[in-house]
C-alpha cells in the first residue's frame, strides 16, 4: 500500500510537529508513507473564494505530486474535503477522480481503511474537550450531528477514547461552528472572533484542559482566542495525541 | 401576452426535470395524547358537562355567544362579525380534535360566525372525545377541508413570544381556549 | 448600487454586547427546541425526505399546478390576480383597495409584502397600513425591516421596545415588563380590525388540488384580518403551491416545530372560499422566481418553506443579527436568495458564512444551503463582483502555491517575519487576524524542512 503523505501550507508553515506526528503514526502502523517534496496546498482557500481559476494550477500541483498513490492522508480535514467534495477547477480525469475518491482525512483512515482500534503507546491523561471541524463533521460525515434524530457516531472519538486517560468533556454547543472559515476569519474577522471566543469558553466552562483536534485550521483560530482571552486552555492535534504525546 | 400567460410561460420554460410525487404515509407509529398536547399549548381539557364547567370558569362573564345549541348564551350571534368585539365568550362545537397537536378543527359550519373564534376574550369548544384523529396525516384526509369555505386548525389560545422569546398567552385573539370533552 | 457591507454591519451588532449576547441565545434556544421536536417524531428524517420531494416535484411541474390552483380557486368564488414583479404586485393592491373604498388594511405578516416594498408604495398614496404581527408592528413602528422571518424583532430588548411604544402608541417608558407591552399592542390594534376596509395576508401553502391557501399564526392576528374586512387581499408567491391536500400534513407537522420548536402553530387557517357577502382575492406574485426557477445549481432554494431553522441554527447569523445582511431575506436562506435580486449589492452575503453546513442539516425540505452559498462565491468572482482587493490577493496566492519554489520563499518569509518583527508590527490595524487573535508563533523549521532532515 502506497500512502502520500499531504501536510496542508499552514501546517508545514506553522504548526510542523502535526506533520511529524502524523507521518510518525502511519510509520507506526507499519505504512510506507511517500511525502511528495514539491507539495503546498490543495486549492482549497482560493476554491472557497469562488476562485476556481486561480484554484485550477494549485490543484493541478496537487493531482501530479500524489499521482499513482493508493491513498494519500492528511491531518487536515478541511482539505481532506477539499479534494474530495471540491476539487472541481481541473479536467475530471479517471486518474483526478481515483486520487479525490482515495483523499483521506487521517482520523477517517485510521478508523474505516487501517481500522486501527488500539493505540497502546498513547497515554493522554486529561480532560480533553473534542472540536471536530464542521468539513470534518458535516462534509465528510465523520460523526453524527446535533441535528439530525437518531443513534450517535463519531470516528474521532472512537480513536481518541482508544487512548488511556482520556477523559472526554462536552461543551454545552457540541458542534457548534468555531468560526475559522477560511478567509471568513478575516474579512468577516468581527464575527469569527466572537464566534472563536465563545467556543474556547464553551470548553473552558465544560472543565476541558486540552482541546484536542483533527482540524487544525480550528486549532489555529481557537488557540488564537483563547491565548488573547487569557484563558488556561492547552491546544493538541488528534495525530500528536495518537502517537502519544503525553501533553 | 398577459401577466398570466407571461408567467406561466416564464415557469414552463425554467422548470427542472420532472422529479415523481410522492404518497403521503399516515404513520401510525405514535400514540398521541390529545390533553397532554393541548395543555402544553396552552389549552385547558376539560371533561363534564359543559353549562355547569362554564359557570365554575367563567363567572363573571358578562356577553356569552353560542354557536352550538348545547349551550345557552345570553346573547345571539350577530349577522355582522364586527358585532362580536364586546363578547367576553364564545362558545363552539369541533367537528374533530387531532392528538398530536392537541388541535379542534372548525370551520364556518361550526362557528356561523367565523370571527367568534378569535374576537371575544375566550373561547369554549366542546369536543366529542371519540373524534379525535391520531395526528395531522388523519386529519388532512377529513373530508371537510374539502367543502369549508374556512377551516381552522386551533391549537391553544392565540399567543405570541416576539419580545425576548417571553410568552404571552392573549396576543391579538382569544386570551383562553378550553376544550370540553362531551 | 452600493455593496451591503455585511461584516462591518455586524462589527455594529458586535458591539452592543446585551444584545448580541441575548440574540444568539434566544435564537439557539429556537434551535434546541426545534432538536426535541424533530428527536421526538421517529420519521422526522422521512419528513424531511419527503418535503423534499414534494416541493421538487411541485417545481417541476409549477406551471401545471399554478393553472389547477387558479381554476380551483376561482371556482370556489375567489379571484385571481398575476403579478410579474413587485411593481405590479402593489398596484394590483392598491386598485383593489381603491376600488373597494378601503383607506385602512390591517395585515398580517407577509415577507412578499416586504419583499415589494409595498407598505411605503401605498403609504404614499393615502392608505393606512397597520401591521398586526407583534414583532412586525415593532419593526414598523421603529421604521425598520424585520430582522428575522419567523420573530421580525428578536433583535431587540424588551427596553428598546417600551422606548419604540412610548414613542409611537403612548405606553408608559418606564414600563418594560413583556405582558405589559404585548398587551398595549392589543388594546391598540383592535379598534383597527373594526375600522379597516380590507385585511390582508400573504400564505404558508396554496394547494392546487383544492383551490385554498393556508396561513399558520400565532397570534390570532390574521384570522381577525380576514374575518372581519370584507375584502381580504392574500399575496403569494408562485413557489407556495403544492399539490394536494395530504401533503399538508407533512408540511405542517414540520413548520412550527422547524420555526419555534412548537408542534403546530396556534392557528392554522385554510382559505377556500369568501364568506358570503365578501371578497378574497388572490395575488400570484412571480417577482424573479420564474427566473430562479431556471437557474442551475440553485432553483431548489424555491423549496424554502420559510421556517427560519436555518437562521436559529447560524452561528453567523446569529452573532450579527438580520439588519446585517441589508436584504428582505438574512441569514442563510438570505445568503442564497438575495443574489437572484442584486448580484452585485448582495455579492458579499455568500461570503458572510463558514460554509459550516448546520443550516443544511436543519432545513426541513432539504435545501442544499451552503452547497448554494460555495456555488455563488464562484458566480460572484467570475462575474467580477469580489473586491479588487480580494480578487488581487487571490491572483496572488494562486501564482505562489501553484509553484513548489514560490511557495517555499513564501514559507520562508512568514516564518522570518513572525519570529523578527516586534508585536506591534504583527499586531496593526492591518492584520485583521490580530486584532483580537494571537497570531501562532514560529517554529524553528517547517515541516518540509524537518522531514528533509530527518528522513
Amino acid at each position: 500500500m502506497k500512502i502520500g503523505l499531504f501536510i496542508p501550507c499552514y501546517v508545514d508553515a506553522f504548526f510542523p510537529e502535526i506533520g511529524v506526528a502524523t507521518l510518525e503514526l502511519l510509520e507506526r502502523l507499519g505504512l510506507a508513507v511517500h511525502y511528495p517534496l514539491d507539495q503546498t496546498c490543495c486549492g482549497q482557500p482560493l476554491a472557497n473564494s469562488g476562485c476556481h481559476a486561480d484554484a485550477a494550477p494549485v490543484e493541478r500541483l496537487f493531482a501530479r505530486n500524489f499521482r499513482k498513490l493508493d491513498y494519500v492522508v492528511t491531518p487536515s480535514g478541511s482539505c481532506a474535503h477539499h479534494v474530495r467534495q471540491h476539487l472541481t477547477a481541473i479536467e475530471q480525469t479517471p486518474e483526478v477522480a481515483k486520487l479525490r475518491a482515495s483523499t483521506f482525512e487521517l482520523c477517517e483512515f485510521l478508523h474505516d481503511v487501517l481500522r486501527v482500534s488500539e493505540f497502546p503507546w498513547a497515554k493522554f491523561p486529561h480532560k480533553v474537550g473534542l472540536h471536530i471541524g464542521c468539513a470534518t463533521l458535516r462534509g465528510l460525515g465523520e460523526a453524527s450531528t446535533s441535528e439530525i434524530a437518531g443513534a450517535r457516531h463519531s470516528k474521532p472519538l472512537a480513536l481518541l477514547s482508544a487512548v488511556k486517560g482520556v477523559q472526554v468533556v462536552k461543551p454545552a454547543r457540541v458542534d457548534e461552528c468555531c468560526g475559522f472559515g477560511g478567509t471568513f476569519s478575516v474579512t468577516e474577522e468581527p464575527v469569527s472572533a466572537r464566534m472563536g471566543q465563545d467556543k474556547v469558553r464553551d470548553h473552558h466552562g465544560a472543565g476541558a484542559e486540552y482541546i484536542v483536534t483533527p482540524d487544525p485550521s480550528c486549532l489555529m483560530h481557537q488557540k488564537g482566542c483563547a491565548e488573547r482571552l487569557a484563558l488556561p486552555l492547552k491546544f493538541i492535534h488528534i495525530a500528536q495525541v495518537l502517537n502519544g504525546a503525553r501533553a | 401576452m398577459n401577466n398570466r400567460d407571461d408567467i406561466l410561460a416564464r415557469v414552463r420554460r425554467n422548470q427542472p426535470p420532472a422529479v415523481a410525487l410522492p404518497e403521503v404515509p399516515l404513520f401510525d407509529g405514535v400514540v398521541h395524547d390529545f390533553k397532554t398536547n393541548l395543555e402544553r399549548m396552552g389549552g385547558e381539557f376539560l371533561q363534564g358537562e359543559p353549562a355547569a364547567l362554564i359557570r365554575a370558569k367563567f363567572p363573571h362573564a358578562r356577553v356569552i355567544c353560542s354557536a352550538t345549541p348545547e349551550v345557552a348564551g345570553n346573547r345571539p350571534l350577530p349577522d355582522d362579525p364586527k358585532a362580536l368585539a364586546d363578547v367576553d365568550l364564545g362558545v363552539v362545537r369541533a367537528r374533530f380534535g387531532v392528538a398530536e397537536t392537541g388541535s379542534v378543527w372548525l370551520s364556518e359550519a361550526e362557528f356561523e360566525v367565523n370571527a367568534l373564534g378569535f374576537l371575544p376574550q375566550h373561547l369554549v369548544v366542546l369536543l366529542d372525545p371519540k373524534a379525535i384523529v391520531a395526528n395531522l396525516h388523519h386529519a388532512y384526509r377529513q373530508p371537510g377541508f374539502r367543502e369549508a369555505r374556512y377551516a381552522v386548525l386551533m391549537t391553544g389560545p392565540s399567543a405570541t413570544a416576539d419580545i425576548e422569546g417571553i410568552l404571552v398567552r392573549g396576543a391579538q385573539g382569544i386570551r383562553s381556549l378550553t376544550v370540553i370533552a362531551c | 448600487m452600493k455593496r451591503v457591507d455585511h461584516a462591518e454591519a455586524s462589527s455594529r451588532f458586535i458591539a452592543a454586547r446585551e444584545h448580541v449576547e441575548f440574540h444568539d441565545k434566544r435564537l439557539w434556544d429556537l434551535r434546541q427546541k426545534r432538536d426535541r421536536e424533530a428527536e421526538a417524531i421517529p420519521e422526522w428524517e422521512e419528513l424531511r425526505t419527503l418535503a423534499s420531494s414534494i416541493k421538487e416535484h411541485t417545481l417541476s411541474h409549477l406551471g401545471d399546478y399554478l393553472e389547477q390552483f387558479e381554476r380551483n380557486a376561482i371556482a370556489n368564488g375567489m379571484q385571481v390576480h398575476w403579478a410579474l414583479d413587485a411593481a405590479e404586485h402593489n398596484q394590483i393592491v392598491y386598485q383593489l383597495l381603491r376600488s373597494h373604498g378601503a383607506t385602512v388594511l390591517v395585515k398580517s405578516k407577509s415577507m412578499l409584502t416586504d419583499e415589494c416594498e409595498m407598505r411605503p408604495f401605498l403609504e404614499t398614496r393615502g392608505i393606512q397600513i397597520i401591521e398586526t404581527d407583534l414583532g412586525e408592528r415593532i419593526q414598523q413602528l421603529d421604521d425598520e425591516p424585520p430582522s428575522h422571518i419567523v420573530v421580525p424583532a428578536v433583535h431587540k430588548l424588551r427596553g428598546d421596545v417600551a422606548q419604540v411604544f412610548s414613542r409611537t402608541i403612548g405606553t408608559d417608558a418606564r414600563k418594560s415588563d413583556v405582558p405589559y407591552l404585548a398587551e398595549s399592542q392589543r388594546q391598540h390594534t383592535r379598534p383597527y380590525y373594526l375600522k379597516a376596509g380590507a385585511g390582508m395576508t400573504g400564505a404558508n401553502f396554496a394547494v392546487a388540488e383544492t383551490g385554498s391557501f393556508v396561513v399558520c399564526t400565532n397570534e390570532g392576528n390574521a384570522d381577525l384580518s380576514a374575518n372581519l374586512p370584507k375584502l381580504h387581499i392574500a399575496s403569494i408567491g408562485i413557489e407556495k403551491l403544492i399539490p394536494r391536500l395530504a401533503d399538508l400534513g407533512v408540511f405542517v407537522r414540520m413548520l412550527s416545530r422547524s420555526a419555534l420548536g412548537s408542534p403546530i402553530t396556534q392557528i392554522t387557517s385554510h382559505f377556500r372560499a369568501p364568506r358570503p357577502g365578501t371578497e378574497i382575492h388572490v395575488v400570484l406574485v412571480d417577482n424573479g422566481r420564474s427566473e430562479r426557477l431556471g437557474m442551475d445549481g440553485f432553483w431548489r432554494s424555491l423549496k424554502c418553506i420559510r421556517c427560519g431553522a436555518c437562521m436559529n441554527t447560524c452561528p453567523v447569523y446569529r452573532r450579527s443579527g438580520g439588519l446585517s445582511y441589508g436584504a428582505t431575506y438574512s441569514g442563510p436562506i438570505g445568503v442564497i436568495i438575495d443574489p437572484t435580486f442584486n448580484l452585485r449589492k448582495y455579492s458579499a452575503l455568500p461570503f458572510a458564512s463558514t460554509l459550516n453546513g448546520s443550516c443544511t442539516a436543519v432545513c426541513p425540505v432539504k435545501i442544499d444551503i451552503h452547497d448554494q452559498i460555495y456555488r455563488w462565491r464562484q458566480v460572484i468572482a467570475e462575474r467580477g463582483q469580489l473586491p479588487m482587493v480580494k480578487q488581487e490577493a487571490m491572483r496572488m496566492a494562486g501564482k505562489v502555491l501553484a509553484s513548489p519554489k514560490l511557495y517555499r520563499l513564501a514559507v520562508k518569509a512568514a516564518q522570518a517575519g513572525l519570529d523578527h518583527l516586534p508585536r506591534s508590527m504583527i499586531y496593526n490595524p492591518l492584520n485583521a487576524w490580530g486584532r483580537q487573535r494571537e497570531v501562532p508563533k514560529a517554529p524553528k523549521q517547517s515541516f518540509r524542512e524537518w522531514y528533509l532532515k530527518h528522513r
